[in-house]
Parts: C-alpha cells; sequence; structure tokens
C-alpha cells in the first residue's frame, strides 16, 4: 500500500507545480527577508536563562528562545527601569519562539520567568554601534511627538476621573459612582496599549474576574465594578479604591516619560481593535456593569489618534491605504453611534446579536488594513 | 512558493497523509474492500469547464462556508471576487494563499496566509462558488449590483417543506463556497484564507464542517456510511454517467440564465438526525425504513448493493418487499418522474446539544440543473411520507447558483454573471 501511494503522491506534486504556471508566476522571485537582523539564541529552563550573546549591535535583534524546562516561561528584555523593550509570552515546554526588538545602543537587562512570575533569572545585555532607530526618520519623529502629546493628554484626564471615581466609591455613593466607572475608563481604555507596556501593573488595574487563577488577590476597576453591581456595597472597596488610584498614578508617570517608537503606535493601534474584538464584542470586559460601549468607543478612539499621528507617514508611503483606513475608521464610527443613548452608550445587553455581528464586521473591516501599517512604518 | 518543497518535507508530510487517508478508507469499509485515498495528497485542477468539486470523486472532508455581502459598491465586491478566484487557484494547487506567503514577508507584517498548511500537500482540495437568491435582490427587495434581471429562474426560492424547522442564522447566504479536502486542515485553511481576504466586504453567516463523505460520486469509490450507519447514495449519479449528467446536473445552452450555462444549483440541508432514538430502534424496523439491508445495502428482494429495487416484489404475506414509505421508494427516481440528484453530502457531529445527545447528523449537499424539476418534488414527497422524517429534523437550507468552470487564469469567479 506505501509504495503505490509514494507513486501516486510524487504524481501530485507534479501536478502541483504544472497548475502553478496558471496563476501568478513572480511570486517565487519575491521573498522579502528581515535582512540584517542579529540572531541570537536563548535556552530556558527552569533554573537558568542562557543567552547565547550578552551584547550584538544595535537595531533589530531577533531572539530565538527554546523552553528545555519543564514549566511555562517568559522572556523579557528591560531598559533602564525595567522599561520592557519587548517579551514573548507563554512559551510551553519544548517549544521555541522568536522575539524581534530593536534596540538602540545601550545597556539592556534579559530575563526567563519559568512559571510566569516574579522577576524572573536576569542577565545583562547591551547593544553597541550606530544603528538609527526609526525614529530618525523625520515624518516618525513627528509622529510619535504627536502621539505622546495625545497620551499626556489623556493621562491627565485619567488621573482626574479615576479620582472623582474613587471619591464616590469612598464616599458610599454608589449611583454616582456607577456613572463615572465607564468614564474613568474611557481614558484609561484609549491607551491601554501604553500602559500595558508596563507589564504587572495593568493587571492590578484591569484585571478581569475571569483572569485571576487560584489564590491570586483580584484588585482593580472591575473589582469595584463587581461591588457596585452585583454585591451593591462599597463599604468595604475603600483600599481597594485606594490602590487603583495609586496604580494608575504609577502607570501615569511612567506613560508620559517612556519612549515610544513608529512601531508601537502602529502596533498599539491594532491591539486596540484586538481589544474590541476579543473583549467588548463579547460583552466579557464589563461582564457586570455592561458598559462594554463605552470602552468599545474608548478603544476605536484612541486606534484613530494613533493612526491620525502617522497619518503623514501612511499618506507618503501608501495614499490608497490612507484613504481606505479613513473610510473604514468612519464606517466602524457610523456602526457604533447607532447606539448611542444621550452622553453614554446602550449597555451591550441592550444589543441584538444582528447588532453585534454588525459591529464586529464592522472591526473586521478597519482591523485588516490597519494591520499593514506595521510593516508600512517599517519600511524603508 | 509550494507549502511542501518549502519546507523540504515533500516524502514525508506526503506518506504520512496518504496514509491517513488509507486508514480512514479501512475504517468505513471493515477492512475488506480496495482502499480509495491511494492519492489522497494529489492536486485537482482548478481550471475547466465545469467547477472542480461536483463530480470529482468526494473527498473526506468537508468545511462548508456562506456569506453575507455587506459592501453595496459593486467594484469592492468584484475585486474580492478577482482575489479569491487568485487565492483558490494558489491553494488547490497546495501554494500558499498570498504570493508572499506564510513565512517569506517582513517580520513586521501579518502573513498573507495563515500558515497551518504549511508542509501539506494539496490533498485534492476543491473549492466551489455558487451564488444566493439574496445576491441578485436582497430580502428587503433592493436591487444592490444591479443584477436583478439575471437572476436564473431555476433559483427560485424552495418552498416551505412539511416539518421543516429551520433556523434562519444558518440558512441561505448571498455567496456560499464549499471546501473540501482528503485532510480537514487543508479545508479549514482555505476557507480562514478566503473569509480573511474578504473582511469588509463578506461577512461569515454560517459555516459547516463535515467528514466521511456519504456520498460516492465515481464508480471508482465505494458507497460510504451515513450516522444511521447506513449506506448512502448508492444510487447517486456519477462522474462516469456522462449522458446522465447532461440531463440531470449541468445547466444546458438554452435552459434560462445564459451565464449558468456548464453551471449547476447546489441544494443544502443540513439534517439533525436524533441519534439516541434510532439506535434503540431494531434492525428489522431500521431496515424497514429505509428500504435496504444495513450490511449489503441491497435493496430488500435482492442481493447485492447495486440490484435494482423491484418495488412491485411482494413477500410471502402479500405485503410489498419495500414499504410503501420506505425511504429508497420515496427518493427512487423512478417515484420522481426520473429525477436525478448528485449528492455530496457529509457526516456532522458538533459536540453535544446541552441534554447529554450527539448534535450529529447529514449535511445534505446536492446539485442538479434545476431544482424545482429534481429537488423539490422529491423532498416535498419524503416530506410528507418519510418514515425516517421520525429521526430527522432539517435545521438549515440553502440554494446557490454555481456557475461554470474557471477557464482561464485572466477569468474569475462571477465575471460573466457580472459582465
Amino acid at each position: 500500500m506505501r509504495t503505490s501511494a509514494l507513486i501516486a503522491v510524487s504524481a501530485g506534486t507534479a501536478a502541483a507545480l504544472t497548475l502553478a504556471g496558471c496563476g501568478d508566476s513572480k511570486d517565487d522571485a519575491t521573498t522579502p527577508g528581515a535582512a540584517g537582523t542579529s540572531k541570537i539564541a536563548v535556552t530556558a529552563t527552569d533554573t537558568e536563562c542562557k543567552v547565547e550573546k550578552t551584547e550584538t549591535t544595535s537595531g533589530p535583534v531577533t531572539f530565538t528562545i527554546s523552553n528545555k524546562g519543564a514549566k511555562v516561561t517568559e522572556f523579557y528584555v528591560y531598559a533602564t527601569g525595567d522599561r520592557i523593550m519587548g517579551e514573548v509570552e507563554n512559551v510551553a515546554p519544548g517549544l521555541s519562539r522568536e522575539l524581534i526588538v530593536e534596540l538602540p545602543a545601550g545597556t539592556y537587562e534579559t530575563a526567563c520567568k519559568p512559571g510566569m512570575s516574579g522577576k524572573g533569572i536576569r542577565g545583562g545585555f547591551k547593544a553597541t554601534g550606530d544603528a538609527k532607530p526609526l525614529t530618525d526618520d523625520a515624518k516618525l519623529a513627528q509622529a510619535t511627538q504627536d502621539y505622546q502629546r495625545y497620551v499626556k493628554s489623556q493621562t491627565g484626564a485619567l488621573i482626574d476621573k479615576t479620582t472623582e471615581f474613587v471619591t464616590a466609591v469612598k464616599g458610599g455613593d454608589i449611583e454616582k459612582a456607577k456613572t463615572l466607572f465607564p468614564i474613568a475608563r474611557t481614558y484609561w481604555e484609549r491607551i491601554e496599549p501604553v500602559a500595558e507596556s508596563f507589564g504587572d501593573l495593568d493587571p492590578a488595574i484591569d484585571a478581569r474576574e475571569a483572569d485571576l487563577e487560584a489564590g491570586q488577590e483580584w484588585t482593580g476597576f472591575h473589582k469595584i465594578e463587581k461591588d457596585l453591581w452585583v454585591t451593591k456595597d462599597v463599604s468595604k472597596s475603600g483600599p481597594t479604591a485606594d490602590k487603583l488610584l495609586a496604580d494608575v498614578k504609577t502607570i501615569v508617570d511612567k506613560a508620559n516619560t517612556v519612549q515610544l517608537s513608529p512601531l508601537n503606535l502602529a502596533n498599539g493601534a491594532k491591539e486596540l481593535l484586538d481589544e474590541v474584538a476579543t473583549g467588548k464584542i463579547t460583552g466579557e470586559e464589563d461582564t457586570f456593569s455592561h458598559t462594554d460601549l463605552w470602552d468599545f468607543a474608548a478603544n476605536l478612539e484612541g486606534s484613530r489618534a494613533a493612526i491620525a499621528a502617522l497619518r503623514p507617514v501612511i499618506e507618503e508611503k501608501d495614499a490608497a491605504l490612507a484613504k481606505t483606513l479613513e473610510d473604514k475608521f468612519a464606517a466602524a464610527q457610523a456602526e457604533l453611534d447607532k447606539h448611542r443613548n444621550g452622553d453614554g452608550w446602550k449597555f451591550h445587553n441592550e444589543l441584538s446579536e444582528a447588532d453585534l455581528k454588525a459591529l464586529a464586521d464592522s472591526i473586521n473591516a478597519l482591523a485588516e488594513p490597519i494591520s499593514k501599517v506595521a510593516p508600512l512604518v517599517a519600511s524603508k | 512558493m509550494d507549502r511542501r518543497k518549502m519546507l523540504g518535507l515533500a516524502g514525508a508530510g506526503a506518506i504520512g497523509a496518504a496514509a491517513a487517508g488509507v486508514a480512514g478508507a479501512t475504517l468505513i469499509d471493515g477492512a475488506t474492500h480496495p482502499a480509495q485515498a491511494a492519492d489522497a495528497g494529489a492536486a485537482i485542477p482548478f481550471y475547466g469547464e465545469h467547477q472542480a468539486g461536483i463530480v470529482t470523486p468526494a473527498q473526506d472532508r468537508l468545511h462548508f462556508v456562506a456569506f453575507d455581502v455587506i459592501t453595496d459598491k459593486k467594484a469592492e465586491l468584484l475585486d474580492l471576487l478577482e482575489k479569491w478566484t487568485m487565492a483558490a487557484a494558489r491553494m488547490t494547487a497546495g501554494r500558499d494563499a498570498g504570493s508572499i506567503g506564510a513565512v517569506n514577508g517582513t517580520q513586521e507584517a501579518a502573513p498573507d496566509d495563515t500558515g497551518e498548511a504549511i508542509g501539506l500537500p494539496p490533498s485534492g482540495l476543491t473549492l466551489t462558488i455558487g451564488f444566493g437568491a439574496t445576491l441578485f435582490r436582497t430580502a428587503e427587495g433592493k436591487d444592490r449590483f444591479g443584477i436583478a434581471d439575471r437572476r436564473p429562474a431555476a433559483l427560485a426560492d424552495l418552498p416551505r417543506f412539511a416539518k421543516d424547522t429551520l433556523k434562519p442564522e444558518i440558512s441561505g447566504g448571498d455567496i456560499c463556497i464549499q471546501a473540501c479536502a482528503h485532510d480537514p486542515q487543508v479545508a479549514v485553511h482555505a476557507v480562514r484564507n478566503l473569509a480573511r481576504i474578504g473582511f469588509g466586504v463578506v461577512s461569515v453567516r454560517w459555516t459547516q464542517l463535515g467528514f466521511g463523505r456519504t456520498s460516492s460520486t465515481s464508480r471508482g469509490q465505494v458507497t460510504a456510511r451515513n450516522l444511521f450507519g447506513f449506506k448512502d447514495g448508492t444510487a447517486n449519479l456519477k462522474a462516469e454517467d456522462t449522458q446522465l449528467l447532461k440531463e440531470q446536473l449541468w445547466v444546458q445552452q438554452g435552459d434560462g440564465a445564459e451565464w449558468m450555462t456548464g453551471g449547476s444549483y447546489v441544494v443544502t440541508r443540513k439534517i439533525r438526525m436524533l441519534i439516541e432514538t434510532w439506535d434503540r430502534t431494531s434492525l428489522g424496523e431500521q431496515e424497514a425504513i429505509i428500504g435496504r439491508s444495513k450490511g449489503e445495502g441491497a435493496p430488500h428482494g435482492g442481493k447485492a448493493e447495486f440490484d435494482l429495487p423491484k418495488f412491485d416484489a411482494k413477500g410471502a404475506d402479500g405485503e410489498p418487499l419495500i414499504a410503501a414509505d420506505a425511504h429508497v421508494r420515496l427518493s427512487h427516481p423512478d417515484a420522481n418522474d426520473g429525477a436525478r440528484l448528485l449528492r455530496r453530502g457529509y457526516n456532522f457531529v458538533d459536540g453535544s446539544d446541552g441534554l447529554g445527545r450527539l448534535d450529529a447528523g447529514l449535511f445534505f449537499i446536492a446539485y442538479q440543473r434545476d431544482p424545482r424539476k429534481q429537488f423539490v418534488p422529491v423532498q416535498t414527497r419524503l416530506s410528507r411520507q418519510d418514515t425516517l422524517n421520525e429521526y430527522i429534523r432539517h435545521v438549515s437550507s440553502g440554494l446557490f447558483a454555481c456557475p461554470p468552470g474557471i477557464r482561464a487564469a485572466d477569468d474569475y469567479w462571477g465575471r460573466a454573471l457580472f459582465a
């Protein structure tokens, strides 16, 4: 049986090659690669983190992480002050994953985190040379500056509104706190990808009950959300509220000083739409208050702000894409606007399956062209 | 680039796939029949007079998808049909969906192929497109693309049949694509990539996975079994019946809408089987309901599967050997003015239904020249009289006009329709 199978299969391969001629013929010639990146192997075990080289030339660096341990691991590259330059999560035992980061000349730390917790097994790392970061391009530098100004405006409002929210919670004013909950979150959701780059603070502020593992302490917005909507008792919520405000202030300080790369903007714009697709359309984000559409609107606005900052670059390199993005943002916004209610939005559980499907379609239509922005920004 | 050449896996991957195909056939046939999947890895030509995936010997796996078109702009739809045709030609030949491929692009870009078929052979993948009535005029009566007058008369809405329990959300659709392959991953890969290419223009309305083809469409294939345990499609139209195919399967010049000449109409019905009650039914009653023996598949009164049923034969008790309401009698061409169908259905198991019952059955697919003269009269009779109705529920329905094949690389799906 095997013999005849083999013969039949090789005939099949020949058929495939012949047929290929009927399609387009140019593709075998176009195989753009990531030329010029240095590659470094990382071997992670439950007790060790062996980085093949601890010094490389600046510019894009590819780490290949092989997990030879028994625990799931993570790999991080940190700049001074534990600012995350890049990370790869969930590397299962026996598997390898790649991480590509752009490292300007400077000193860094690498870390493997077997069991995905703690500070990890650290090691020093250095990038030398004069590879110019992408931000040396004047238009790109302008884009990141514009976006950072936007982040700053949002973080200011985030602190103000979180303070009001926390005050209402501590004062026992449940109705006022309920009104302020989606509003404070709006400023958070607009810039969430920036906040997420600070690792452990994001879950402290925004973890959902379903995200927790057994025994893990639950803090942040959604803990208070449950107190407000389900237990309807905030008499014991004071410490959680205080911690939320403190965490928000810490993250705001970091967000206002972080140096973003244009790729952060492009990827952040896409991540915000991924957030909409996975968390908001399904109603998983605000499962007690059903205020998901406030978060949806904020994610969409944040994504649009990042793309707007990059707009001159996109326009120059691919005018058609710039136009498509504009159209699809407008279409998604129009779809969302159908569900306005006064100054706010309808609740998630007031929308029909058909409403949600139409919203999902509009986000899919927008997210595919947005995924083309990062390679465009990186292209020379 | 060829998916297998890229990884240098041509040999190893192919043996694995072919061996898996053989094992599948052996299971179905109780290890006594000749295996039929020796060429499971090969490619089926995409280009031709008719679309592939109709008389193509039925592959083992199905991923069927129905789309709603969500744009009103004809140019966007045509652009998508052109992109889809290119991607379909590539994937059926065992190549990546896009010209760059799953792993050859820049690190910053999302790949233009999703990658799960890397290293897999073409696996007999066929992609067959069909256009539903709502593409020509929406349910609200809108002629979005100026093609309302091109709707073929044969694409008339199916009537409501007795005992229909159709769910609208898994019925109908503006466009359907049937992906069949010997490897389920190859079929899923194709649908996933086509859906992705279509974001913003089309939206997935419903999909169905199927396994274990329940019909043979070629005399070279043995007849497979459905989940009732019976051979299904013994009297099917087969690729070798050239004259019958002209009369019963392919739309002929003068039939109506010119753009459909050489095409065919497909009816899909998701038929939930009430497996648990069927399994408690005695062998004798099961065979009486179907009108054939469960083992060989011979009609009552006959000895072998392909013996012609003798509908007037009576037993010693004077009763007909094949009951008046037996499935084989009601669905036979003799009872339906000679109407035949090319059936191409698949078994499905969509997990369980929350009441501890298998959510399983037959995803019925039938191609024909004119549903008004073929599927509709046959199903009308079955829905009224078939005893099998106690054990089945029709839960979804679709009817699509499948245009003729793509004959040249500059042609694309639907070009003649929109010309």
